[in-house]
């Protein structure tokens, strides 16, 4: 392997956000016909590279180099004409149109009628079910995206990368959704790709996949390169250490927690649709951490969201302390004393404009209206700044705008805001997504803390590491279904993964 | 086994309601006056609905690509001004410009069309290349248009005077038949076939579904946003260019204030007509279903003698109904 020549480097890409050091003198060299692995934690700045290799983001300083010679990319055309084509982790489809015009979208086959160019619809349906037929895949090209589950879109996404006939195929965790079979199917076409050439950078979390089927891979760490290895030389204990940079046992605060009587139960929980969560039933305890585990589409933020009234229920029943709350809305919720910390911190958290001062008091503005009906300016400085002194929130001051801190201390102020309507039962839906690796820690420790102090905490989390090191029992969800609750004790990786995937076929 | 069929009948219903509202319409003033289903009425709404068709089309692609379009009225004035002054009859004794030799049929209209065509790439521009959101973008252009309009029409020996004595070729274009068919009517089936073509089977009828339905997927897939926007903008201010142009020949005038709020008329045409207003989501057939609903119920309430004042707020009414229904279809699923 180590013998081809190298086809693609990027050499010293350095990028920078505000607030935020996403890469700083990355190099990273792939060689034709190989897969090469590019592996760290979330936030290690592994897409934020790959983008800029993509165009969507331009690196402030480094260059590229492909085939011996340094290129530009201004703009994702620039790459895919260069011959480099991506699978995208956010799924980037077109809903409302067809499977095979996302498939051609910029590059639609068109015939000529004098002076005009009319699409070719047959030969774009005839070569979609050729290019399913070569990849094995049964997509029908006519297809509205919208309709299909998240795995078909990733397959065809999957389909779209390699249909650009690429040099270089940059895969973000493209089996985020996909079932055991269908990733041996994707790995087939890798190993297909690797023969004719193609070198594929490959991300993922997954360690037997890439030890399966990387032959290179850098490991990347807080936005710096830590190295390249070949990958026979590498185990899973090896790349954890390197990945994370120190020993696995501090990474997660120790915890003092104890469980105690039940306060919410949930029983048989049902979505009016037929994709989302069926007959889920579980209880969470006074003081209690219960993770929930599951793949990308097993329907976990929708029950979250349907727990805090965001959602419709069809059937099923949710008890507070023994009672039966209705709860029809994020109003009931509040009055049930549960909260809830969105996944999608810039589209349903933050409001990016305002201050850290009214971000934090959001949730909570009812209780400062004074006998005039006008707000208590004192008491809302007051407890902003206890709040931001408690959690340790790293802000110049109250009246900074939050979209100028970092994402952790975001996550910080959204914490903030929830906790100050006092909440019982806090409901985490990814609680350190993107998020650098120290301001991870000081959240466990909250998360840990708040635990101590009596609060149950919900925490939905796609970290294998964190819902193992976190929690005091992981239910797992599969399509919707609950396939399982673990206690920590007899959880491990291999439990979890293998009760994430239960219900597929 | 009944549980499917009538899924398959509310399927059906929600996929046509606007077809469905279009017939029941006809239908209901008809049981009130019979002699509203005659060959002549039905020319008539549709020599009306003529120049909305070609107007609601523009303001569509707009739509699709997720933008707005609020210049498209003043732009109908613009055009309906200058192709009015550059064609009336050499005897005319107001006439825009005294002197100025006859001018062949084609020449102002093209020139008409092409003024349309400028500001369409101006709110182009401005939306694409400066990224200023189109709403504002195009209340700007709107009101720039109105400006220049109304300082051309002020010119003298013109004065502000509306503009009259067209040439017969030109107003032939507005009231004319060609095989007792409004030349009119023709005007608009072509422009709707061509909208079709473009819609369907254009690169860049794709691309507008693609900006519109995802912008992001639109620019990893290699698409140049930017230059689609400009063309897309082009082409909508070109119809509402020609529009104009027909207005005046229909009318057998034009002043400064033609096509006031007829973009308001034409979105609103569109969204009745299933174009989403946040974009990727429109059909040819569907706009026109939206342009005839509303012609109808100008003609066929006056028809049956139902008050104007009554006339708005049953418009109105439709509007917000037809779109609550129809947002149903695309609302995530929660």
């Amino acid at each position: 392997m180590t013998e081809n020549e190298i086809l693609l480097e990027m050499n010293k890409i350095s990028k920078e956000f505000p607030g935020v050091k996403a890469l700083d003198n990355v190099t990273l060299k792939v060689r034709a016909g190989s897969v090469h692995a590019l592996m760290g934690e979330n936030g290690a700045g592994k897409s934020t590279l790959m983008k800029c290799l993509f165009g969507i983001y331009r690196q402030d300083a480094g260059e590229i180099i492909l085939n011996g010679e340094k290129i530009e990319i201004k703009d994702s055309k620039d790459a895919l004409d260069y011959g480099i084509s991506m699978i995208h982790q956010e799924l980037h489809p077109v809903p409302y149109r067809s499977v095979m015009e996302n498939i051609w979208l910029g590059r639609f086959p068109v015939k000529n009628f004098g002076l005009i160019k009319l699409i070719d619809e047959k030969k774009m349906f005839k070569d979609t079910e050729q290019l399913f037929r070569d990849l094995d895949m049964d997509i029908n090209p006519n297809t509205i995206v919208r309709n299909m589950s998240v795995s078909k879109v990733q397959s065809m996404e999957i389909a779209k990368a390699t249909s650009y006939n690429s040099k270089v195929i940059v895969m973000d965790e493209p089996t985020s959704s996909l079932t055991e079979n269908e990733v041996g199917h994707l790995f087939r076409i890798i190993r297909e790709l690797k023969n004719r050439g193609v070198a594929v950078i490959y991300i993922s979390h997954k360690m037997e996949e890439i030890l399966e089927i990387a032959d290179e891979v850098t490991i990347m760490r807080d936005g710096r390169l830590i190295g390249t290895w070949t990958a026979s030389e590498l185990t899973t204990d090896i790349i954890i250490s390197r990945m994370v940079g120190r020993d696995l046992t501090n990474r997660f605060p120790e915890r003092s927690n104890i469980p105690g009587e039940v306060v919410m139960k949930v029983e048989k929980l049902t979505s009016p649709f037929h994709k989302s969560f069926k007959d889920v039933s579980f209880e969470v305890r006074k003081g209690e951490i219960l993770g929930i585990g599951g793949l990308v589409g097993a329907q976990r933020t929708e029950l979250v969201e349907a727990l805090f009234g965001l959602r419709s229920v069809q059937s099923g029943k949710i008890f507070i302390n023994g009672k039966e709350a209705g709860i029809k809305s994020p109003i009931d919720a509040k009055n049930h004393k549960i909260a809830l910390l969105t996944e999608e911190r810039r589209v349903t958290g933050i409001f990016p404009a305002l201050t850290v001062l009214e971000n934090t008091l959001m949730a909570n503005l009812g209780n400062y209206v004074t006998s005039c009906l006008l707000l208590d300016e004192k008491r809302r400085k007051e407890d902003t700044e206890k709040s931001i002194e408690m959690l340790r929130v790293k802000t110049p001051s109250f009246k900074t705008l939050i979209k100028d801190l970092s994402g952790g201390n975001q996550q910080k102020v959204l914490i903030a805001r929830w906790l100050l309507t006092e909440p019982e039962i806090l409901i985490l839906d990814e609680p350190t997504r993107g998020i650098d690796v120290g301001a991870k820690y000081e959240i466990y420790s909250i998360i840990a803390e708040l635990a101590k102090n009596g609060k149950s905490i919900i925490m939905i989390s796609s970290e294998m590491p964190e819902l193992l090191g976190m929690s005091d029992r992981i239910m797992v969800m599969c399509e919707g279904r609950l396939s399982g609750i673990l206690d920590n004790k007899d959880a491990t990786q291999e439990k979890v993964m293998q009760l994430a995937t239960q219900f597929m076929s | 086994m009944n549980n499917i069929n009538s899924n398959r009948i509310k399927e059906f219903l929600s996929q046509n309601a606007i077809y469905i509202v279009l017939v029941v319409l006809v239908l209901s003033i008809a049981v009130t006056d019979p002699r509203f289903l005659s060959l002549s009425i039905l020319r008539d709404i549709l020599l009306q609905s003529s120049t909305r068709v070609i107007i609601a089309l523009g303001a569509a692609v707009v739509l699709i690509t997720g933008g707005t379009d609020l210049s498209a009225g003043r732009v109908v004035g613009l055009t309906a001004v200058l192709s009015a002054s550059m064609l009336q009859t050499s005897d005319y004794v107001r006439r825009f410009f005294p002197n100025m030799p006859d001018l062949p049929l084609w020449l102002p209209v093209m020139i008409a069309i092409a003024a349309g065509l400028i500001v369409g790439w101006l709110n182009g521009m401005i939306v694409a290349k400066f990224n200023v959101p189109p709403f504002i973008a195009t209340l700007g252009t709107m009101v720039i248009v109105y400006g220049v309009n109304s300082i051309y029409f002020n010119l003298p020996p013109n004065d502000s005077q509306p503009i009259g004595g067209l040439r017969d070729d030109f107003t032939n274009l507005g009231s004319g038949y060609f095989l007792s068919v409004p030349i009119i009517v023709i005007i608009a089936v072509i422009i709707s076939v061509l909208a079709w073509v473009l819609f369907n089977k254009t690169r860049l009828g794709k691309n507008m579904y693609a900006i519109g339905g995802n912008r992001e997927a639109a620019k990893v897939s290699g698409i140049n946003v930017g230059r689609n926007l400009l063309i897309i903008y082009a082409i909508a201010g070109a119809l509402y260019g020609l529009a104009g142009v027909l207005e005046a020949a229909r009318t057998g005038g034009a002043t400064n204030n033609y096509g006031n709020m007829y973009e308001l008329d034409a979105i609103a045409a569109c969204v009745v007509g299933g174009v989403s207003t946040s974009g990727g989501i429109g059909t040819v057939p569907g706009i026109l279903a939206g342009v005839l609903i509303f012609g109808v119920i100008n003609y066929g309430l006056t028809f049956i003698g139902v008050n104007p004042y009554w006339q708005l707020i049953i418009k109105g009414i439709i509007i917000v109904t037809a779109v609550a229904f129809d947002i149903r279809k695309y609302l995530a699923k929660k």
